[in-house]
């Protein structure tokens, strides 16, 4: 049990320091779980289209977060114009690794493809930490300067609602863009089959760029959020978002859109959760929840929440 | 064994000493300080951490992402014994440890492994990731293990000699195991594991004594280690450090024991020798690995071993200064008794033009996305 | 046929480059004729090389740790300089060779090799950070070459032998004086403490400040952490906030200080910070930021205070400043104290006899940047801890406390 809460003996107090405590770390977990989704969204989409897990998605989310830097100290760009053109940069970015790194290996074994992307993340990784150095830079704007919100007992930093409420936004559109735009639906149609869209007459290659392209942007608009809430910036910072958002996609659904969603907002609450409520003895071992939480999935239901299971032909 | 081979393995064995004999005379007459010793006994522990995840990721064909792991939970046991046994340069002790780390490590391995190989591919390589983080967890959350401080006071016990005939004994065997009947089935696994099963092979059961072996050897490694340093932490055995030994053994070849030695020394040597360069060596290895992938994925050395036969070619080319007699597309690698049994081109393109009409979904390491649709191999 | 002509060449370029390394490596690292055991690798104590004394460093100068290893060897640099300015060390001057170990033990084990067996240093200032501290120790105990940390705070580093020193007080110390600040200057009785368990250097002063606690009579509320790579503290916080902590304890390194302050605002935890020496530094530009005031009412120990008016001190910064054009940490205090340390030892011995100088050090009597310092029977200092406070975006002295207290 929650250490504090022990020593209240009125119950109704004690009841009521329950609901605040449980929602402040509920909504705590939808904003990370939030940023985890729209992270998750780049994964799940490059995955359900060239079958690559794409290790350097978290860097991509890293170098949006230091243009956004760059653009607001040294152009003195606002915020939002400087994120938009982080965004179209890290859109750029995206593409082009896709075209340099990835689109000859369409054609080489899955092993070459992994290594190297997780060559890429550690490529990009280094670079930053050279041209930037890797010391922590601190991110101008936090989440300080945001109005923090009260209702009765609980207060909340009005930045937790907008990161919420920004990612929600952000994908209820793809998800109209996937099922009534009809680039977002060829996009599926890759997804299921990548030689039947050939024969569809459907320019693969540039579906595969635009998909990298919505994921990047996406990534983008990610650190734009992380960044307010946690604002240091590092060459590493992409890391372990990366790979808890690439969980997060697993456990919803590899390559399934809604499933990303599920599963981002889903891992999040529980990492909160978790750590919210195992009592301190233990509490490093939380560090480890979602690495057991990635193999229990695997392990279950390896298509994910929302997968279907497929038995493999022979 | 046929008298050949038997023949063979000695002759192997005798050059093995041969080689421990020359290092033996340079390192114990101070004609080089003792830094190069010690970088060599390094070179030599990384080389076995190399060697055992080729078995894994380039004979079996499973992406390990983990190796570090098994390594750390070898290295921990082996520390953990000498520690409580509390007789620094108990040579018997500290082999006993040894043991001990790996067969810990192998049983992490098993454990890994059950679960694991029900999935493919992609889901298997990050489910050892996930391992190689778990552990780094556990090791610092336990006590025992330090809790959160480094675990110190390890006697520095490992020697180049003790470093170098372990690599060895890995590498023995490792290669007895590859040219038996069990180690063709490995070999069945990773180009079609289905086919295999199909054949009878219990897939299962050798998966898991290849990844058990690897695992094994690779806490072999991990105990070697902590008595080198002398200090452990287990965020040494991290992430990065998994991908250090995957770089190690894509460089040398997937499949090449000899290149996961080669590259190892070199990987392990290169930074000493580039110190000016230190920043830039996260670069340009990633650099190094991308290129490596577009252009040569084989690696190096590709699957081919160093072998009597080679080092027979070597000297009958030099003699006879003619190019050597091709046999169409990679019939030189292929010789049936001394090197690794790798089925040619020839007859993998046969195989995929069956798998490909009976139309196998593409889930494994080794199967393309896009085989043969653009009309090239 | 190309093909297997290219691969040949590729296996014979890698070949031949592995042989040329593996040469290179071994003729640069080559000795002079001496009497080495391989196996147990006991140098002789190596003599001063004509009219220079050698002395070795190890700093990481490059990786995540950087920016200590930079304070340290700067500050050890500084005071060689002005030593060998001043006539040197027993008649000779000072060279001063140093390996960046770039924040991984395995280099720092490698270089520590290169300094005592091929550059044949006399005395080693290393390393910066506990764990590459402690294995270096280890082999220096082996080698009876006499070290000093400036800034390794791990107690197992001095363990290693009787030949290694420190310059900084050690972990238990800062944890140990921060337990009775908060019973006997704050008067507080409710502590909580957020702490970074993946960093062994939070957790020894987590230990030792809970000891302290308990012994003061001071109940800890709750006692969470967090590990290296988190950023997010909200759930940690507010888990504090509602145990009824009146004053919270946060001994990391000052980019963590940082958010977790901010992110306590943001869960409406509002209460005085205590930390240690990790926290120097936060007021910095690029680790604040604009909004300056935002870790005021912060207690950390340190290694002395910027405003405290001690001449050695206040010569000690302005001689940075004008070296390096940036303001001095404590990291850089202690370099130049603990190669100061040495070089008085070096001086007392007479002589460059391993011996000797450990017989100095050990007796060691040193005025320095941060404070006057003793060794006590494990090798580590004895000197004054200073509490800083801070108050409207500026470090102040609050108080002096021994560290034996």
């Amino acid at each position: 049990m929650v250490h504090g809460i022990c020593i209240f003996k009125d119950s109704s107090v004690e009841k009521r320091l329950f609901m605040t405590y449980f929602i402040l770390q509920f909504l705590n977990g939808l904003q990370i779980g939030s940023i985890y989704a729209l992270i998750a969204l780049g994964y799940t989409m490059v995955y359900g289209i060239i079958k690559l897990i794409n290790f350097a998605h978290g860097e991509i989310m890293m170098t949006a977060a230091y243009f956004i830097y760059f653009f607001m100290t040294l152009l003195d760009l606002p915020f939002i114009a400087a994120t938009i053109l982080a965004t179209i940069l890290s859109v750029i970015l995206g593409v082009l690794i896709e075209r340099i790194a990835y689109r000859r290996l369409r054609q080489a074994s899955r092993l070459s493809a992994l290594i190297t992307a997780i060559a890429v993340s550690l490529f990009l990784q280094t670079l930053y930490a050279i041209l930037f150095t890797p010391d922590p830079r601190a991110f101008p704007l936090t989440a300080s300067s945001f109005p923090v919100l009260h209702a009765g007992e609980i207060s909340i930093s009005a930045w937790t609602l907008i990161t919420i409420a920004v990612a929600v936004v952000v994908m209820i559109l793809l998800q109209l863009f996937v099922t009534r735009h009809k680039a977002g639906k060829a996009m599926l149609v890759v997804s299921e089959d990548l030689k039947g869209a050939y024969l569809m007459g459907i320019k693969v290659n540039r579906i595969v760029s635009m998909t990298f392209a919505i994921g990047s942007a996406l990534a983008a608009i990610a650190a734009a959020l992380y960044i307010v809430s946690y604002p240091q910036i590092t060459p590493y910072m992409g890391a372990l978002p990366g790979i808890k958002a690439f969980i997060a996609a697993v456990l919803g659904g590899i390559g399934l859109i809604p499933g990303a969603m599920l599963g981002g907002f889903l891992l999040g609450l529980v990492e909160t959760m978790t750590r919210a409520y195992i009592p301190s003895s233990v509490a490093q071992l939380s560090e480890g929840v979602v690495f057991v939480i990635l193999i229990l999935v695997l392990l279950l239901k390896p298509a994910g929440l929302l997968g279907k299971s497929e038995r493999e032909k022979v | 064994m046929p008298k050949s081979k038997f023949k063979s393995y000695l002759i192997n064995l005798a050059a093995a000493a041969c080689v421990y004999l020359v290092f033996y005379l340079i390192f114990s007459n101070g004609l080089v300080s003792r830094t190069f010793i010690d970088l060599f006994t390094l070179c030599c522990i990384f080389s076995i951490a190399a060697v055992s995840l080729n078995l894994s990721t380039g004979l079996l064909g499973e992406l390990n992402l983990g190796h570090a792991g098994f390594m750390s939970v070898g290295a921990y046991t082996s520390a953990l014994i000498t520690l409580s046994a509390d007789s620094p340069g108990n040579i018997p002790i500290l082999f006993v440890s040894l043991i001990a780390g790996g067969l810990m490590a192998a049983l992490s391995g098993i454990v890994v492994g059950i679960p694991a190989f029900r999935l493919r591919g992609d889901y298997l390589a990050i489910t050892t990731l996930a391992f190689g983080e778990i552990v780094k967890v556990i090791m610092r959350s336990m006590k025992i293990t330090g809790g959160g401080q480094p675990l110190t006071g390890i006697s520095l016990d490992t020697t180049y000699t003790m470093g170098y005939w372990v690599l060895i004994i890995t590498i023995i065997v490792i290669y007895t195991l590859i040219r038996s009947s069990h180690g063709r089935a490995i070999l069945s696994i990773r180009e079609d594991d289905i086919a295999s099963e199909a054949c009878g092979v219990a897939v299962t059961r050798y998966k898991l004594i290849a990844f058990s072996l690897s695992a094994f050897f690779a806490g072999v490694a991990g105990g070697l280690y902590a008595h080198y340093q002398g200090v452990l932490e287990p965020s040494f055995f991290d992430y990065n450090q998994s991908i250090n030994f995957m770089v190690m053994v894509v460089l040398g070849g997937i499949g090449s024991l000899t290149g996961s030695v080669i590259s190892a020394f070199f990987l392990t040597l290169l930074p000493e020798l580039l110190r000016g360069l230190a920043a830039y060596r996260t670069l340009i290895y990633s650099a190094v690995l991308i290129l490596l992938m577009l252009y040569r994925p084989e690696g190096l050395l590709g699957q081919k071993e160093l072998s009597q036969r080679v080092i027979g070619n070597l000297f009958r080319r030099v003699k006879r200064e003619e190019s050597p007699p091709s046999s169409g597309v990679g019939g030189s690698s292929v010789t049936p008794q001394e090197n690794i049994p790798v089925s040619g081109s020839a007859e993998r393109k046969a195989d995929s033009d069956l798998r490909e009409r009976t139309g196998t979904s593409s889930g494994t390491p080794e199967e393309p996305l896009e085989r043969k649709w653009k009309g090239r191999r | 046929m190309r093909k297997s002509k290219s691969k040949k060449v590729f296996t014979t370029v890698l070949l031949v480059s592995l042989a040329i390394i593996m040469l290179l490596t071994s003729c640069g690292t080559a000795a002079e004729p001496e009497t080495t055991d391989p196996e147990n690798g006991n140098t002789e104590a190596p003599g001063e090389t004509g009219d220079t004394i050698k002395i070795g460093g190890l700093a990481p100068l490059t990786g995540n740790v950087s920016i200590y290893g930079i304070a340290v060897n700067n500050g050890v640099q500084l005071a060689i300089e002005e030593v060998n300015e001043n006539g040197g060390v027993l008649g000779k001057q000072i060279e001063y060779i140093v390996y960046d170990e770039k924040g991984e033990t395995v280099e720092a084990t490698n270089a520590y090799n290169r300094l005592v067996n091929d550059d044949k240093v006399v005395a080693v200032i290393g390393d910066v950070t506990s764990e590459p501290s402690i294995a270096v120790a280890q082999r220096a105990a082996r080698d009876n070459m006499p070290l000093i940390t400036a800034s390794g705070t791990s107690a197992d580093i001095t363990k290693q032998g009787e030949n290694v020193f420190r310059a900084c007080f050690i972990d238990e110390v800062q944890g140990d004086l921060m337990g009775a600040f908060v019973a006997n200057n704050l008067e507080l009785k409710k502590a909580a403490i957020l702490y970074n368990v993946s960093d062994n250097y939070s957790q020894g002063l987590t230990d030792a400040f809970t000891a302290r606690c308990e012994e003061e009579g001071v109940e800890i509320v709750a006692s969470e952490n967090y590990s290296s790579t988190d950023t997010d503290f909200k759930t940690q916080l507010t888990k504090i906030k509602t145990a009824g902590a009146e004053v919270l304890y946060v001994p990391n390194y000052y980019n963590d200080n940082i958010m977790i302050v901010r992110q306590a605002k943001q869960v409406g935890l509002d209460v005085p910070y205590l930390g240690g020496d990790g926290w120097d530094g936060v007021l910095s530009e690029n680790v604040i930021g604009t909004e300056k005031n935002d870790a005021d009412g912060a207690y950390f120990t340190n290694h002395y205070a910027q405003d405290d008016p001690n001449e050695k001190l206040q010569s000690f910064l302005s001689a940075y400043r004008e070296a390096y054009d940036m303001e001095a940490v404590s990291f850089a205090a202690l370099g130049y104290d603990a190669a100061n340390m040495m070089i008085q030892a070096i001086e007392e011995a007479g002589n460059t006899d391993s011996d000797a100088i450990i017989d100095a050090m050990k007796n060691l009597e040193y005025e320095g940047v941060t404070g006057n310092i003793t060794f006590d029977d494990n090798n580590n200092p004895i000197k004054t801890v200073s509490i800083i406070l801070i108050k409207d975006g500026e470090y102040t002295l609050s108080t002096k406390m021994q560290s034996d207290e």
